[in-house]
């Protein structure tokens, strides 16, 4: 069958390949589940509808690849479900594969192709005969190599009784536009065994009229397969039009499609996607049928009825797709719904929210000035409102961060069984939201910590009983927000970091002269240094230098920061602190001279009236040392000075230190627009917006300015101990 | 008794040539006999001439038997169910 899609199939596939997506993904976090200890009938049964549905819609775009493997995926797992075939390791590595191949053909289908390379071909053909071995029943679908073999057969008495009753009717035109009828019937032989056929030449005129490319002919049917409704209706995709098609459940079917309606799930309250669901009808019937209801209003009539008279389905079936509508109804009212959203219109609203949220600021301004009362409050009132709005579409970003920490029950099973070590992954916190175009970053990074954390950190078992610690080791996924940013810990029990080795091997490697004297922190910064390995042993995984300079690259695209904490022989946490959100900010406004500059609010403690005549770098704040950063110095602004300057003292990862600015604005709420290329090069802002007034003020990037003064320190301090000895 | 013999395809690219060649062969002859070992290719518009004919010879009152059926034309005639309905014999001429 040809891959050509008009525009609607097209939209359909592209909901199809998320689907699949999503649906594969299920899958293998059910296959995860199964591979523990506590599974329950429930895993298998979602697992089986993930390669069942799957198929379905396969079918419909005519993705034979898909169809043929989910078939068989779906007859293992079908054994399974019916504890003909007990589950165990081999086959869920088995069954993981095949995801994964899965994975791959859907992504070729996605770009339009059906068909991948050799080496996929030919491992796809490798994991089918592995499937294969567990599946006891003759049955596969066949390819139509098969069907000169299955013509000579056709004959024989069957003893199953079919299950669909196909009236085929093309149109006239089909033989003149290159489709023969005999090849789609030849086509249904490989969906299943055509029980009985009749062809019907009735509607053919007399000799004289008849014109010998025109289609007169009709067949009846009666298909005895296992695929449903639309697999089969999608056999007839190109010759829909004109032509009189109708797949009927045969009537002895009927009490196993009304005890197929009883047990759905909820998810589908209309009578008409209860029956697509369960396979009576296709969409295209429905279709047709909304149709008639719409364009014949007089009659009135219910869905279910035009359908019957449609010849699509019968009556019990309808009756009992009406019953459990009744009672999904009752159960829906309580049940939350979920909308899928293009992302991009998503992030198109959110970025006029933050022009909205700019504009605001504008009007609220130049209100103040006309002093009329009235104008006022309808103001507050806009800016509560565009206040409401505003978070309520953050919001609508927010998604848990266990959509990707739960993908990491899969890279851990992978590689401890590439490692050869047993290790168990446990996440905490799967519920903490943060911003979808976060967690879309962070999952790369996550990656390389997790496969680094497993590599290096954590030790052989025989290296694990000796020190007297369990032989399973444990890897831990955590997420919690903490003042304004969402905290994600990767932790091991591992070996820990070894000072003293991270030091020689980033001396050997000349990324630090020797005898530089560095923090704990510092040092563990080491390892996020592009061209650092401590391994001696360079793995398929990690040890090879690349990767964790990645992680702090991609660390610090968002504007995030790194904490290292370990303890040798007990393991090591790495935290990673990024903001809630990319977009908006809640800043506190100062100004230096001329310039308007925002400092991120929840870096903000206090804020100090700056003592006259203080000209040290630093001042006492209730017994501490505080550090000044002067802005002025730092962006060599040189405009007018006030005369009473003050302070504002900002933290970030346990440093301190007090910015000095000449005006306090007040907080306010912005947009943050990041700088061009041209400024990527500035330190110390990491981002611009444009006040009510139109001006444009900086963003201060807290983290940069304090681990640079904290640098400046440490070296001062150091030239200040080496003229003391 | 007359023969006339099909060579070649009994498609849709030929029916609209064939038609009035076979209708004409089955209203001269008396005892027509189609010849068709040598079909190579058979469609649906093929067996709707075959069809055709059968229909047409019952009508005027003749019968026009089918022999020697090709291998194609019996794949065709199998899948559509119609070879005891023909009720002509078949004899795999080759194999």
């Amino acid at each position: 069958m040809s891959f050509e899609l008009d525009d609607d199939m097209k939209a359909a596939l592209v909901t199809f390949i998320q689907e699949s997506v999503e649906l594969l993904q299920e899958l293998e976090d059910r296959l995860m589940i199964l591979s523990g200890q506590d599974s329950s009938d429930d895993d298998i049964q979602a697992i089986f509808r993930c390669a069942h549905t799957i198929k379905g819609t396969a079918g419909l775009f005519g993705l034979d690849a898909i169809v043929r493997f989910t078939h068989i995926m779906e007859n293992v797992l079908d054994r399974v479900r019916k504890h003909e075939l007990d589950i165990n390791p081999d086959l869920i590595g088995l069954l993981l594969k095949s995801g994964d191949h899965l994975r791959v053909l859907v992504d070729a289908a996605s770009h339009g192709r059906e068909t991948t390379s050799p080496e996929q071909l030919a491992l796809g053909e490798y994991l089918l005969n592995q499937l294969k071995s567990y599946q006891n029943t003759l049955e596969l679908p066949k390819t139509s190599a098969n069907t000169q073999h299955k013509v000579e057969t056709i004959n024989t008495p069957q003893s199953a009784s079919g299950n669909w009753l196909l009236f085929l009717q093309f149109n006239e035109h089909c033989l003149r536009d290159g489709m023969d009828p005999l090849a789609f019937i030849r086509y249904l032989t490989t969906l299943g065994d055509i029980v009985e056929l009749s062809t019907f030449a009735h509607n053919m005129p007399d000799a004289e009229h008849m014109d010998p490319e025109t289609n007169y002919l009709s067949f009846e049917i009666i298909l005895s397969s296992n695929a449903d409704k639309e697999t089969i209706a999608a056999a007839f995709e190109f010759v829909r039009e004109g032509s009189v098609i109708h797949i009927i459940p045969l009537e002895h079917r009927i009490p196993y499609y009304v005890e197929l309606i009883n047990s759905l799930s909820p998810e589908d309250a209309k009578l008409g996607e209860l029956l697509i669901k369960c396979g009576v009808i296709t969409q295209h019937e429905l279709d047709q049928g909304l149709n008639t209801q719409s364009t014949d209003t007089t009659a009135n009539k219910p869905i279910g009825e035009i359908l019957v008279e449609q010849r699509v389905v019968q009556q019990p079936i309808v009756n009992a797709a009406l019953t459990k509508q009744k009672d999904l109804k009752e159960q829906k009212a309580r049940e939350n719904r979920s909308i899928r959203i293009d992302a991009e219109r998503l992030d198109k609203l959110i970025d006029l929210i933050g022009e909205l949220v700019i504009s605001t600021s504008v009007a609220t301004l130049s209100a103040k000035q006309v002093r009329s009362v009235a104008l006022h409050e309808a103001h507050a009132h806009v800016n509560s409102l565009v206040e409401a709005v505003r978070s309520s579409a953050l919001q609508l970003r927010m998604v848990a961060i266990g959509t990707v920490f739960s993908r990491f029950q899969r890279v851990v099973y992978d590689i401890s069984k590439e490692l050869n070590k047993d290790i168990k992954l446990v996440i905490n916190g799967a519920e903490t939201e943060v911003d979808k175009s976060v967690v879309e970053k962070i999952s790369d990074p996550l990656t390389h910590m997790v496969r680094n954390a497993m590599d290096h950190g954590i030790e052989t078992a025989a290296v694990r009983l000796a020190r007297g610690k369990p032989e399973q080791g444990t890897v831990k996924l955590n997420a919690y927000h903490s003042s304004g940013s969402i905290v994600i810990e990767v932790s091991d029990d591992g070996n820990g970091l070894d000072k003293d080795k991270i030091l020689s091997t980033a001396i050997n490697r000349g990324l630090i002269p020797p005898g530089t004297e560095l923090t704990e922190q510092e040092i563990y910064a080491l390892i996020f240094e592009p061209g650092f390995s401590t391994a001696t042993q360079i793995s398929n995984l990690s040890g090879r230098g690349v990767g964790m300079d990645v992680v702090k690259r991609n660390i610090h695209d968002l504007r995030g920061a790194i904490k290292i904490n370990s303890e040798i022989g007990l393991g090591t946490t790495i935290e990673i602190h990024l903001p809630l959100t990319l977009a908006i900010i809640n800043g506190f406004l100062t100004k230096v001279g001329d310039i308007s500059y925002i400092i991120p609010l929840d870096r903000v403690i206090e804020c100090l009236e700056l003592p006259t005549n203080e000209q040290h770098d630093y001042m006492e704040l209730r017994g501490e040392v505080l550090p000044f950063i002067r802005l002025r110095e730092v962006f060599n602004n040189t405009g007018p000075i006030s005369k009473r300057q003050n302070v504002i003292v900002v933290e970030h990862l346990g440093l301190k230190a007090g910015l000095v600015v000449d005006r306090l604005l007040g907080e306010l709420q912005t947009v943050i627009k990041p700088l061009g290329e041209l400024f990527s090069h500035v330190q110390g802002v990491n981002g611009s917006t444009i006040l009510g007034s139109g001006e444009v003020a900086l963003i201060i990037d807290v983290a940069t300015l304090l681990a640079q003064q904290e640098k400046l320190m440490q070296a001062s301090l150091t030239s200040a101990l080496a003229h003391i000895n | 008794m007359d023969t006339y013999s099909l060579e070649g395809e009994l498609t849709i690219f030929t029916a609209a040539q064939l038609k009035p060649e076979l209708l004409n062969f089955l209203h001269s002859s008396t005892a027509p006999e189609l010849n068709l070992s040598a079909v190579t290719e058979c469609d649906t518009a093929g067996l709707q001439l075959l069809i055709l004919l059968k229909r047409e010879a019952t009508l005027t009152g003749k019968s026009i038997s089918f022999m020697m059926h090709s291998k194609a034309v019996i794949e065709v005639l199998e899948l559509a169910r119609l070879t005891s309905q023909f009720g002509d014999p078949i004899v795999l001429a080759h194999s």
